[in-house]
């Protein structure tokens, strides 16, 4: 495969389309298809077909607003329809070359207006089972320009000069991991994309691989040239079946164009890519835990350093970056590092997708500009939190992250904000809190996460998460005492200094943020024997003060 | 196994095999595996029981998974755990004594825009009511 040649396919996707006067696009992510796409799309082909117009009905990846689904985009007006169901299809079809079918349209202009896609700006566009569309959108372009024109160094440079930092939620600086991998000996070196999206209430990492799959390809095989690998593996969580196999022939296809294999683009360049399951087990995605997985062993993590850049894999120097990570390389290689250092914060660059969900009106993924206000995020893209209530708190982060109050809301987004408000970027769960929201009762909903999670190698995560979840049973079932919080507060930073890996250090992280901006609710629950939001049943309290 | 050419380290890929064609992991096909790809006893059952994802037990002829992940649990999973952990007369992971239905749990299954979510047989279904998962219940008893 040569550039020319993916031109000659980018050419001849574009004038098969053209042969359609209509592109009906139906959102087939797993919300919409969980209400019937698959039916939807059905419907829309036969409708066509009776009308005797020539449509392209094309199923693709996420478009954003899930809440709306089942989702269908009509092309090239890009008018949005929102909860459509296959009684719909022949309106949509008829109103085709005329007026939008107005009981349809979605107007959610503003939710759009406010969000920059690099990330998503396939998903919703392309059929992801398709090469070919991937490739009339400058697919692959990127990989070739770099096996062809660009030295690994002048790559590894580029990605700095983007200023591109880790999407899995520590934020290490890209370009420097990669630098990292590059000049450290030994051989064979490994490429790894870290796909155990086990952070709950997040599903960026599932979109972009059901929905755009080629594209973390793309991004792995140019890290791989970049670094000096000529084999990659994919971590994906079992319970992600589309996506398995959505990457799973993504990689067939891509082999079969010669993307992937030996001497790609007839350099002397090797890259091939393994599918490797999770199997269930939050502690995964911490990366020495994941290489064990990968070995086939127990996921239990080790001690750092050695870091995995050094010695990861079998031993062998290893690249570890998260599918968000990978997915924002194409773009920086094709555009340039200074057009991805001029979106974004001062020391957050670029854009990053959220999984809007909770107590919000306009739940679904979003991709915002690094340094955007959380407010515009929830009130403008979210659409504010509907039936009445008002705003508590927004969780990021997942079981690592913290809860940010409504006082906090103004603060701009980016890792080193998110972290000085006692939370943490994550990998982009965002879910937002009303007041029918017991605070005490969602950090102990996280502990008891982290505690059955534990992998059980370090004792302060093993023993301390169990402690710490009895006691905040405890002040939930209004039994706790003073002596309790105090207990809680010591054993927090216990965990917290002293576990071994990323699991232990932020398990306290909920119950610490949740402290230090909602504390009246734990002493509500102490000292009345009342939680405010009624959340928590007190009845065992009442029982022990009569 | 073969696929993988009996590498050991291969052992997740071919008991997730295993699982998918029998439902669970029994004594015997974990010994076969361990066998098979020369991995010490011991090992394959450590993976075995420390990835929640592998069951050890057989599952019932329905399985009812209801996602706790945090979306889901803010939006009132638990509550929809607890009113079909009553209605089966079992808890969370068990199987009722007949073998019909068994009820599992989810540590999220990414559908968390249509939070609380739950699976009827691998099938998602959204925005789940009370009644509604209730309702499914009832129709797998009949059966």
């Amino acid at each position: 495969m040569t550039i020319e040649e993916l031109e000659q396919i980018a050419k001849s996707v574009n004038q098969e389309n053209a042969k359609y006067d209509y592109e009906v696009n139906v959102c087939m992510d797993l919300a919409c298809a969980s209400q019937g796409a698959d039916k939807l799309k059905d419907a829309l082909v036969k409708a066509a077909e009776a009308a005797g117009k020539t449509v392209l009905v094309r199923r693709t990846g996420c478009m954003g607003p899930c809440s709306h689904g089942p989702l269908v985009r009509v092309d090239p007006e890009e008018t949005l329809y929102h909860r459509v169901n296959a009684g719909h299809a022949e309106a949509i079809v008829k109103s085709l070359g005329g007026a939008p079918a107005p009981e349809l349209q979605c107007d959610l202009n503003e939710h759009f207006d406010k969000q920059v896609r690099v990330v998503l700006e396939n998903a919703g566009y392309i059929d992801p089972e398709k090469i070919d569309d991937y490739i009339a959108r400058d697919g692959y372009k990127a990989l070739l320009t770099v096996l062809t024109e660009m030295t690994p160094k002048g790559v590894i440079h580029r990605v700095t000069e983007s200023g591109l930092r880790g999407r899995g939620g520590g934020g290490y600086p890209t370009g420097l991991k990669w630098g990292t991998v590059a000049k450290a000996a030994g051989d064979p070196k490994y490429v790894i994309c870290n796909g155990d999206e086990g952070d709950p209430g997040a599903f960026m990492d599932r979109s972009v691989m059901e929905g755009d799959p080629h594209r973390v390809i793309e991004g792995m095989a140019i890290a791989a040239y970049a670094v000096g690998a000529s084999k990659g593996f994919i971590y994906v969580r079992a319970e992600y079946p589309v996506a398995v196999s959505r990457l799973t022939t993504a990689l067939r296809e891509a082999r079969r164009h010669g993307l992937l294999g030996n001497n790609i683009c007839n350099t002397p360049f090797n890259f091939d890519v393994e599918i490797r399951l999770g199997a269930g087990a939050f502690v995964c995605g911490e990366e020495t835990a994941l290489i064990a997985s990968i070995e086939g062993r127990r996921g239990t993590p080790k001690p750092r350093p050695p870091y995995p850049a050094a010695s990861g894999l079998w031993g062998k120097p290893t690249l570890i970056n998260n599918v968000e990570t990978y997915a924002n390389i194409a773009p920086i290689v094709r555009n340039g590092g200074k057009w991805f250092f001029n979106m974004g914060s001062e020391r957050s660059k670029g854009t990053k997708v959220f999984a809007l969900t909770g107590k919000i009106a306009n739940t679904g993924l979003v991709e915002v500009p690094m340094g955007i206000k959380l407010r515009e995020i929830i009130e403008d893209i979210g659409g504010g939190v509907p039936g009445g209530h008002t705003f508590k708190a927004v969780q990021t982060g997942g079981p690592s992250g913290g809860c940010i109050p409504a006082e906090m809301l103004d603060v701009g987004v980016s890792y080193d904000a998110l972290l000085k408000m006692g939370s943490i970027m994550g990998s982009g769960g965002m879910i937002v809190m009303d007041d029918t929201s017991c605070m005490v009762n969602v950090a102990r909903f996280f502990i008891e996460f982290c505690m059955t999670e534990s992998c059980g190698k370090c004792i302060p995560c093993r023993a301390g998460t169990a402690q710490m979840f009895t006691l905040l049973t405890r002040i939930c079932n209004g039994t706790g005492t003073m002596d309790d919080l105090a207990l809680l507060e010591d054993l927090c930073s216990t965990v917290k200094e002293t576990s071994l890996c990323g699991l232990g250090q932020t398990a306290p992280n909920p119950v610490l943020s949740t402290l230090k901006y909602f504390r009246n609710e734990y002493l509500e629950h102490i000292l009345h024997k009342r939680c405010p939001a009624s959340v928590c049943n007190m009845e065992s309290a009442v029982e022990v003060v009569a | 196994m073969r696929k993988n050419g009996f590498a050991r380290h291969a052992l997740i890929e071919a008991l997730h095999t295993v699982q998918s064609s029998f439902g669970y992991l029994d004594d015997e096909s974990i010994r076969f595996v361990a066998l098979s790809l020369r991995v010490p006893l011991s090992q394959a059952y450590g993976v075995a029981t420390f990835y929640h994802y592998f069951s050890l037990k057989p599952p019932g002829k329905h399985t009812m998974t209801v996602c706790a992940g945090t979306a889901c649990y803010i939006k009132g999973a638990d509550k929809l755990i607890a009113a079909a952990e009553k209605r089966l007369g079992i808890a969370q992971g068990q199987t009722t004594k007949d073998g019909e239905i068994s009820l599992m749990t989810a540590r999220c299954v990414g559908a968390c825009s249509r939070a609380p979510v739950a699976l009827f047989d691998g099938e998602v279904v959204g925005e789940m009511s009370r009644e509604q998962m209730l309702e499914q219940l009832e129709r797998w008893t009949v059966e």
